[in-house]
Protein backbone atom coordinates (compact mmCIF):
# COMPACT_ATOMS: atom_id res chain seq x y z
CA UNK A 1 0.00 0.00 0.00
CA UNK A 2 1.32 3.62 -0.45
CA UNK A 3 0.82 6.82 0.13
CA UNK A 4 -1.07 8.40 -2.22
CA UNK A 5 -1.70 12.14 -1.62
CA UNK A 6 -4.74 12.62 -4.17
CA UNK A 7 -6.41 10.31 -1.56
CA UNK A 8 -5.05 11.04 1.60
CA UNK A 9 -6.00 15.04 0.73
CA UNK A 10 -9.43 14.34 -0.36
CA UNK A 11 -11.33 17.56 -1.15
CA UNK A 12 -9.92 19.71 1.00
CA UNK A 13 -7.11 20.65 -1.56
CA UNK A 14 -9.45 21.59 -4.12
CA UNK A 15 -11.36 23.25 -1.61
CA UNK A 16 -9.00 25.30 -0.44
CA UNK A 17 -8.37 26.30 -4.13
CA UNK A 18 -12.39 27.37 -4.48
CA UNK A 19 -12.33 29.18 -1.36
CA UNK A 20 -8.75 31.56 -2.87
CA UNK A 21 -11.33 32.18 -6.17
CA UNK A 22 -14.04 33.01 -4.88
CA UNK A 23 -12.19 35.33 -2.31
CA UNK A 24 -10.22 36.97 -5.88
CA UNK A 25 -14.28 37.26 -7.15
CA UNK A 26 -15.41 39.03 -3.91
CA UNK A 27 -12.53 41.09 -3.46
CA UNK A 28 -13.27 41.98 -8.03
CA UNK A 29 -16.92 43.24 -6.59
CA UNK A 30 -15.47 45.41 -3.92
CA UNK A 31 -13.45 47.06 -6.27
CA UNK A 32 -16.13 47.54 -8.70
CA UNK A 33 -18.15 48.75 -6.18
CA UNK A 34 -18.69 52.35 -8.03
CA UNK A 35 -18.19 51.07 -11.51
CA UNK A 36 -21.64 52.03 -13.58
CA UNK A 37 -23.24 48.56 -15.09
CA UNK A 38 -21.04 46.40 -13.16
CA UNK A 39 -23.13 43.71 -12.05
CA UNK A 40 -21.65 41.45 -8.86
CA UNK A 41 -20.75 38.24 -9.39
CA UNK A 42 -20.44 34.58 -7.26
CA UNK A 43 -18.85 31.69 -7.01
CA UNK A 44 -21.30 28.59 -6.67
CA UNK A 45 -19.92 26.31 -4.10
CA UNK A 46 -22.52 23.35 -5.25
CA UNK A 47 -22.12 23.90 -8.40
CA UNK A 48 -17.98 23.65 -9.03
CA UNK A 49 -18.62 20.50 -6.66
CA UNK A 50 -21.21 18.90 -8.79
CA UNK A 51 -18.80 19.99 -11.89
CA UNK A 52 -16.00 18.32 -10.46
CA UNK A 53 -18.09 15.52 -9.33
CA UNK A 54 -19.47 14.73 -12.57
CA UNK A 55 -16.12 15.57 -14.14
CA UNK A 56 -17.96 17.53 -17.02
CA UNK A 57 -15.82 20.92 -16.50
CA UNK A 58 -14.36 22.37 -19.22
CA UNK A 59 -11.74 24.04 -17.22
CA UNK A 60 -8.16 24.37 -18.57
CA UNK A 61 -6.54 21.17 -19.59
CA UNK A 62 -3.63 19.66 -20.90
CA UNK A 63 -3.19 16.65 -23.50
CA UNK A 64 -0.93 13.75 -21.81
CA UNK A 65 0.55 12.46 -24.63
CA UNK A 66 3.58 10.63 -22.61
CA UNK A 67 3.31 8.77 -20.03
CA UNK A 68 5.51 10.74 -17.65
CA UNK A 69 3.13 14.06 -18.20
CA UNK A 70 1.51 15.52 -15.43
CA UNK A 71 -2.32 16.01 -15.61
CA UNK A 72 -3.60 19.45 -14.51
CA UNK A 73 -6.40 17.78 -12.40
CA UNK A 74 -6.01 20.60 -9.38
CA UNK A 75 -7.26 23.05 -11.78
CA UNK A 76 -10.96 23.98 -11.16
CA UNK A 77 -13.14 25.65 -13.55
CA UNK A 78 -14.98 28.68 -12.38
CA UNK A 79 -17.13 29.59 -15.20
CA UNK A 80 -19.20 26.11 -13.81
CA UNK A 81 -20.24 28.09 -10.55
CA UNK A 82 -20.05 31.54 -11.61
CA UNK A 83 -23.49 33.50 -10.99
CA UNK A 84 -24.78 36.95 -11.15
CA UNK A 85 -25.69 38.40 -7.60
CA UNK A 86 -29.48 39.43 -7.03
CA UNK A 87 -29.02 43.23 -5.93
CA UNK A 88 -31.31 43.66 -3.24
CA UNK A 89 -31.48 47.38 -3.81
CA UNK A 90 -30.95 48.29 -7.43
CA UNK A 91 -28.89 51.30 -8.47
CA UNK A 92 -29.75 54.39 -11.17
CA UNK A 93 -25.86 53.54 -13.16
CA UNK A 94 -26.91 50.02 -13.18
CA UNK A 95 -24.55 48.79 -10.52
CA UNK A 96 -25.32 45.65 -8.40
CA UNK A 97 -22.70 45.95 -5.93
CA UNK A 98 -23.83 46.71 -2.05
CA UNK A 99 -20.07 46.73 -0.70
CA UNK A 100 -21.07 45.63 2.76
CA UNK A 101 -22.51 42.16 1.66
CA UNK A 102 -19.97 41.70 -0.48
CA UNK A 103 -17.61 42.37 2.81
CA UNK A 104 -19.42 39.97 4.68
CA UNK A 105 -19.34 37.54 2.35
CA UNK A 106 -15.35 37.81 1.88
CA UNK A 107 -15.23 37.92 5.79
CA UNK A 108 -17.34 34.45 5.72
CA UNK A 109 -15.28 33.06 2.86
CA UNK A 110 -12.18 33.85 4.95
CA UNK A 111 -13.36 31.83 7.83
CA UNK A 112 -14.05 29.01 5.34
CA UNK A 113 -10.67 29.12 3.81
CA UNK A 114 -9.64 28.74 7.12
CA UNK A 115 -11.77 25.82 8.18
CA UNK A 116 -10.15 24.08 4.73
CA UNK A 117 -6.82 24.84 5.68
CA UNK A 118 -7.21 23.23 9.14
CA UNK A 119 -8.18 20.22 7.66
CA UNK A 120 -5.70 19.95 5.01
CA UNK A 121 -2.91 20.51 7.73
CA UNK A 122 -4.68 17.66 9.72
CA UNK A 123 -4.72 15.30 6.94
CA UNK A 124 -0.51 16.04 6.34
CA UNK A 125 0.15 16.04 10.14
CA UNK A 126 -1.53 12.72 9.96
CA UNK A 127 0.79 11.57 6.88
CA UNK A 128 3.38 12.79 9.14
CA UNK A 129 2.36 10.69 12.53
CA UNK A 130 2.67 7.53 9.91
CA UNK A 131 5.85 8.31 8.31
CA UNK A 132 7.25 8.82 11.66
CA UNK A 133 5.31 5.59 13.11
CA UNK A 134 6.08 6.68 16.29
CA UNK B 1 -7.62 33.61 -10.10
CA UNK B 2 -6.31 33.25 -6.97
CA UNK B 3 -5.67 34.78 -3.28
CA UNK B 4 -2.69 36.16 -4.92
CA UNK B 5 -4.79 38.11 -7.53
CA UNK B 6 -6.92 39.78 -4.48
CA UNK B 7 -3.92 41.83 -4.17
CA UNK B 8 -3.89 43.34 -7.99
CA UNK B 9 -7.45 43.83 -7.86
CA UNK B 10 -7.61 45.65 -4.63
CA UNK B 11 -4.58 47.69 -5.63
CA UNK B 12 -6.45 48.53 -8.98
CA UNK B 13 -9.15 49.38 -6.75
CA UNK B 14 -7.00 51.83 -4.49
CA UNK B 15 -5.50 53.49 -7.76
CA UNK B 16 -9.01 54.06 -9.38
CA UNK B 17 -10.37 55.53 -6.18
CA UNK B 18 -7.65 57.83 -5.24
CA UNK B 19 -7.64 58.98 -8.39
CA UNK B 20 -11.11 59.94 -7.58
CA UNK B 21 -10.04 61.39 -5.16
CA UNK B 22 -7.76 63.86 -6.57
CA UNK B 23 -10.27 65.25 -9.11
CA UNK B 24 -12.71 65.58 -5.94
CA UNK B 25 -9.52 68.03 -4.80
CA UNK B 26 -9.40 69.65 -8.14
CA UNK B 27 -12.60 70.73 -8.60
CA UNK B 28 -13.08 71.91 -4.81
CA UNK B 29 -9.80 73.78 -5.23
CA UNK B 30 -10.67 75.04 -8.70
CA UNK B 31 -14.20 75.82 -7.32
CA UNK B 32 -13.64 79.74 -7.47
CA UNK B 33 -11.19 80.22 -10.50
CA UNK B 34 -12.96 82.26 -12.50
CA UNK B 35 -12.28 83.75 -16.35
CA UNK B 36 -13.55 85.99 -18.53
CA UNK B 37 -15.02 83.47 -21.33
CA UNK B 38 -16.70 79.96 -21.41
CA UNK B 39 -14.09 78.49 -23.04
CA UNK B 40 -11.19 79.13 -20.38
CA UNK B 41 -13.08 78.36 -17.69
CA UNK B 42 -12.46 75.34 -15.37
CA UNK B 43 -15.05 72.67 -15.94
CA UNK B 44 -15.66 69.80 -13.20
CA UNK B 45 -13.52 66.58 -13.89
CA UNK B 46 -14.85 63.05 -13.08
CA UNK B 47 -13.46 59.78 -13.69
CA UNK B 48 -14.79 56.75 -15.90
CA UNK B 49 -14.22 53.61 -14.46
CA UNK B 50 -14.67 50.35 -16.19
CA UNK B 51 -14.00 46.15 -15.28
CA UNK B 52 -10.73 45.02 -16.08
CA UNK B 53 -10.71 41.51 -17.49
CA UNK B 54 -8.59 38.83 -18.34
CA UNK B 55 -7.48 39.80 -22.28
CA UNK B 56 -5.64 36.38 -22.86
CA UNK B 57 -8.88 34.19 -21.84
CA UNK B 58 -11.26 37.14 -23.88
CA UNK B 59 -9.08 36.18 -26.80
CA UNK B 60 -9.30 32.95 -26.26
CA UNK B 61 -12.73 32.94 -28.50
CA UNK B 62 -14.71 30.12 -27.29
CA UNK B 63 -17.88 31.97 -27.20
CA UNK B 64 -19.97 34.94 -27.26
CA UNK B 65 -20.16 35.43 -23.78
CA UNK B 66 -16.69 34.89 -22.90
CA UNK B 67 -16.60 37.91 -20.75
CA UNK B 68 -19.47 36.68 -19.00
CA UNK B 69 -17.72 33.35 -17.87
CA UNK B 70 -15.26 35.13 -16.25
CA UNK B 71 -14.57 37.05 -13.05
CA UNK B 72 -13.09 40.85 -13.53
CA UNK B 73 -9.66 41.66 -12.90
CA UNK B 74 -9.78 44.60 -11.20
CA UNK B 75 -11.29 48.33 -12.36
CA UNK B 76 -9.09 50.64 -14.39
CA UNK B 77 -9.95 54.24 -15.38
CA UNK B 78 -10.85 54.72 -18.80
CA UNK B 79 -10.71 58.34 -19.07
CA UNK B 80 -11.26 61.32 -17.25
CA UNK B 81 -14.31 63.64 -18.68
CA UNK B 82 -15.14 67.25 -18.10
CA UNK B 83 -18.89 68.02 -17.40
CA UNK B 84 -20.95 69.60 -19.66
CA UNK B 85 -23.47 71.57 -16.72
CA UNK B 86 -23.78 75.32 -17.71
CA UNK B 87 -21.20 77.63 -16.47
CA UNK B 88 -22.53 80.21 -13.77
CA UNK B 89 -21.91 83.90 -15.58
CA UNK B 90 -22.22 86.31 -12.49
CA UNK B 91 -22.33 90.45 -13.03
CA UNK B 92 -19.19 91.68 -11.82
CA UNK B 93 -18.08 94.92 -12.82
CA UNK B 94 -15.23 95.54 -10.94
CA UNK B 95 -13.79 92.24 -10.99
CA UNK B 96 -10.21 92.35 -13.01
CA UNK B 97 -10.77 88.72 -14.64
CA UNK B 98 -14.99 91.15 -16.28
CA UNK B 99 -15.40 91.18 -19.46
CA UNK B 100 -16.42 93.97 -21.72
CA UNK B 101 -20.28 93.48 -20.77
CA UNK B 102 -19.30 93.22 -16.53
CA UNK B 103 -19.49 89.24 -16.81
CA UNK B 104 -16.86 86.89 -15.12
CA UNK B 105 -17.64 83.14 -15.28
CA UNK B 106 -17.18 80.60 -12.17
CA UNK B 107 -16.72 77.22 -13.04
CA UNK B 108 -19.47 74.42 -12.47
CA UNK B 109 -18.70 72.66 -9.74
CA UNK B 110 -21.15 71.67 -7.56
CA UNK B 111 -19.47 71.83 -4.02
CA UNK B 112 -21.95 69.49 -2.57
CA UNK B 113 -21.75 66.57 -5.03
CA UNK B 114 -18.26 66.92 -4.35
CA UNK B 115 -17.87 66.29 -0.93
CA UNK B 116 -20.54 63.32 -1.44
CA UNK B 117 -17.93 61.81 -4.07
CA UNK B 118 -15.68 62.64 -1.40
CA UNK B 119 -16.78 60.42 1.04
CA UNK B 120 -18.10 57.40 -1.10
CA UNK B 121 -14.32 57.43 -2.44
CA UNK B 122 -12.33 57.20 0.51
CA UNK B 123 -14.98 54.57 1.95
CA UNK B 124 -14.69 52.53 -1.10
CA UNK B 125 -10.54 53.32 -0.64
CA UNK B 126 -11.31 52.35 2.83
CA UNK B 127 -12.73 48.94 1.88
CA UNK B 128 -10.41 47.91 -0.61
CA UNK B 129 -7.73 48.12 2.34
CA UNK B 130 -9.68 45.92 4.30
CA UNK B 131 -10.09 43.36 1.79
CA UNK B 132 -6.35 43.79 1.36
CA UNK B 133 -5.32 43.27 4.94
CA UNK B 134 -7.61 40.26 5.47
CA UNK B 135 -6.19 38.55 2.41
CA UNK B 136 -2.75 39.24 3.60
CA UNK B 137 -3.77 37.33 7.19
CA UNK B 138 -5.49 34.29 4.89
CA UNK B 139 -2.14 33.77 2.80
CA UNK B 140 0.14 34.53 6.08
CA UNK B 141 -2.10 31.60 7.24
CA UNK B 142 -2.16 29.06 4.47
CA UNK B 143 1.98 29.64 4.13
CA UNK B 144 2.47 27.70 7.71
CA UNK B 145 0.52 24.42 5.91
CA UNK B 146 2.44 21.26 7.38
CA UNK B 147 4.27 23.39 9.87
Amino acid sequence: MTINFDNALGIHEKALTFRGQRAAVLANNVANSETPNYKARDLDFQAVLAAQQSGDDKGFAASTTHSRHINTESLLDQAAGLRFRTPLQPSLDGNTVDADVEQSAFAKNAIELQASFTFLNSKFKGLMTALRGE
Amino acid sequence: MSLNDVFNISGSGMSAQSLRLNTTASNIANAETVSSSTGETYRARHPVFATMFNEQQQGMGQSLFASQEQAGQGVEVLGVVESDAELQSRYEPDHPMADEQGYVFYPNVNIVEEMANMMAASRAYQTNVEIMNATKTMLQRVLTLGQ
